[in-house]
């Protein structure tokens, strides 16, 4: 970090888990003023308190258009940012809009220092979109199991099998249909349902 | 005929054409596989139509420019070969602006002279009394909304750099800061003016055709290298699109347009709210108080869906006169040639001639010079060109 100050870094995101993983991977690179922003209403209001050099906000968020206005030389605008990401390199544009996130670099920040931050934010957004993936996986897969417990249950009771022999039933038929076991089981339950 | 197509859109009414091509099936009459994505900034649209995530989105007319011009972000050039909308948005106050307004008027209420003049004594009393200046929300900094509420307070001689506070809001978040206090007004397209209206927390005072006749809203909007590659793609674009215009215009087809644009992944607002901003039929306040502008939102009417490069000159105007951009010849002819007529000309096989006499028709100040721009601005005392 040198002499030089640490940069002031407002994160704009109304997901708390990702601002967390985000302000956490900037202090362990040492840049130690991270402010989060959650709350959307007088967002600009809130900039201007804190009065910050760099400002991430996510592309859900409706509000990315207020910081625009940032650009703008008025009255109303008190620092103008200087730019979006860098001007210069599109494929940090595209990487940060392919990761979710966006990045206004006000005016007097000096270009190397920004780039650190930029591609330490690409990188947490990316992990942040891969643990969401595998929560979705880990809950499907959940689900999946209910479903083929109750499949289980359902032989068991109709055909008078132990529940290894159940499942080797569902497994088996899989095999042959070339289908999921949860699919199979799935059929199971909405036959019996049918059949009620 | 051609890969499959990504197109951005914003939900609100002037995305109409746009989306009744696609999913009326005119597009795919075309040859083309088009799948829109609804999002939620105009940033976001700008940014992904530029670095190609997007083949083509539904565009702020001035945002193309801006981005022809390099203004505020990265620079590329983008051309519009359709318009999606003339008109359609509507400044909408609170009920205490409204009645402060009403009390102050020398004039019409739909006169956008009078209430200007009445704005301009309202915020000096403001002023006096010092409290918080009167405050204006818009959508975006480059937006025909910015420029028409700037236009036409300055008219009636408030500045809007130093006597009020213009604010950016995106759309949805509107009427809720008008309810809430945080801006007295705001100048939205459609259905949020509605909507507030609806809710009993705004009076809609003008409908922006009241300041200006004829303004470009949004636009079918594609890179420049693009349509350059893909000269049949935009052809089909321009061809489907506009016959969902022309589908649209038909007061027979409006009932099944609204249900289509209502669906939740497309605008998701009442079909009933959406059909009173085609037909252009408003309830204008919370009493019930209609009415009606064959003026209000154009798509496809009175040529509407060709580009019109004298409306490009207008807008490059605009951000000459509030210090947006510096004047040159360059920069007014890079504006002009993002609206494309040659283009929606060749496409649908006509002769090449605007159908609309005079193309901006404003309120106040002398007709549009588009070869004039220096002498223009120069009849208009309130601005804040760049030396």
């Amino acid at each position: 970090m040198g002499a030089e100050p640490s940069p002031k870094i407002v994160i704009v995101d109304e997901s708390p888990i990702r601002a967390a993983i985000l302000e956490e991977g900037l202090r362990e690179a040492g840049f130690t003023g991270v402010v989060h922003i959650s709350e959307m209403q007088n967002l600009l209001a809130r900039i201007y308190a804190l009065d910050p050099d760099v400002i991430l906000i996510d592309l859900e968020n409706p509000s990315r258009d207020i910081l625009e206005q940032m650009f703008q030389v008025s009255r109303a605008v008190r620092r103008p940012i200087a730019m979006f990401v860098d001007q210069s390199d599109a494929a940090s544009i595209q990487a940060s809009v392919d990761a979710g996130v966006s990045a206004y670099i006000v005016d007097g920040l000096k270009k190397e220092r920004i780039k650190p931050i930029l591609d330490l934010c690409i990188s947490r957004f990316n992990a942040f979109s891969k643990l969401q993936d595998e929560l979705e996986r880990a809950k499907s897969a959940l689900e999946d199991r209910k479903v083929i417990d109750r499949a289980k249950g359902i032989l068991m009771k109709r055909k008078g099998l132990t529940e290894d022999e159940a499942y080797v039933l569902l497994r088996s038929t899989a095999m042959r249909e070339k289908k999921k076991i949860s699919e199979i089981a799935q059929s199971i339950l909405t036959a019996s349902e049918l059949l009620k | 005929m051609t890969g499959p197509l990504s197109i951005g859109f914003i939900p609100l009414v002037d995305a109409a054409a746009l989306i009744v091509a696609v999913d009326k099936g005119f597009a795919a009459e075309e040859g083309l596989d088009v799948t829109l994505v609804r999002e939620v900034s105009w940033s976001n649209v700008r940014d992904k139509l530029n670095i190609g995530l997007f083949d083509a989105a539904h565009l702020l007319a001035p945002v193309a420019i801006a981005s022809s011009l390099g203004l505020g972000h990265v620079k590329v050039p983008i051309v519009a070969p359709f318009n999606l909308g003339l008109n359609g948005n509507a400044i909408t106050v609170s009920p205490a602006l409204h009645a402060a307004i009403m009390a102050e008027i020398d004039g019409a209420r739909f006169d956008p002279m009078a209430t200007a003049q009445a704005l301009s004594r309202v915020v000096a009393a403001r002023r006096k009394s010092g409290a918080e200046p009167v405050t204006f929300g818009m959508t975006f900094p480059f937006s025909t909304h910015n420029y028409q509420l700037r236009f036409w307070m300055a008219a009636g001689g408030v500045d809007p750099d130093e006597d009020v506070r213009l604010v950016v809001l995106p759309p949805p978040y509107m009427v809720d800061s008008l309810a809430s206090g945080q801006v007295d007004a705001f100048c939205v397209g459609a259905p949020w003016n509605s909507i507030a209206v609806d809710r009993g927390v705004g009076q809609i005072l003008h409908f922006a055709s009241d300041i200006l006749v004829r303004a470009a809203e949004k636009v079918l909007a594609v890179r420049q290298s693009w349509s350059e590659k893909n000269p049949e793609v935009v052809a089909a674009l321009i061809r489907s699109t506009f016959r969902a215009a022309e589908f649209i215009e038909l007061p027979q087809n409006r009932a099944e347009a609204a249900r289509i644009l209502a669906q939740p992944e497309r605008i998701g607002v009442d079909a009933d709210v959406i059909q009173r901003t085609l037909d252009g039929r408003l309830k204008i306040s919370p009493d019930g108080t209609m009415r009606e502008s064959n003026r209000y939102l154009l798509v496809g009417r009175e040529g509407a869906g060709r580009p019109d490069p004298v409306q490009a000159a207008w807008l490059y105007a605009q951000m000459v006169r509030w210090g947006q951009a510096s004047i040159s010849p360059e920069a007014l002819g890079i504006a002009k040639a993002v609206f494309r007529p040659d283009l929606y000309d060749a496409a649908l096989g006509r002769g090449g001639k605007a159908e609309a006499p005079d193309a901006i028709g404003a309120f106040a100040g002398p007709p549009f010079d588009a070869d004039d721009i220096a002498g223009h601005l120069a009849a208009f005392k309130i601005g804040r060109r760049k030396p």
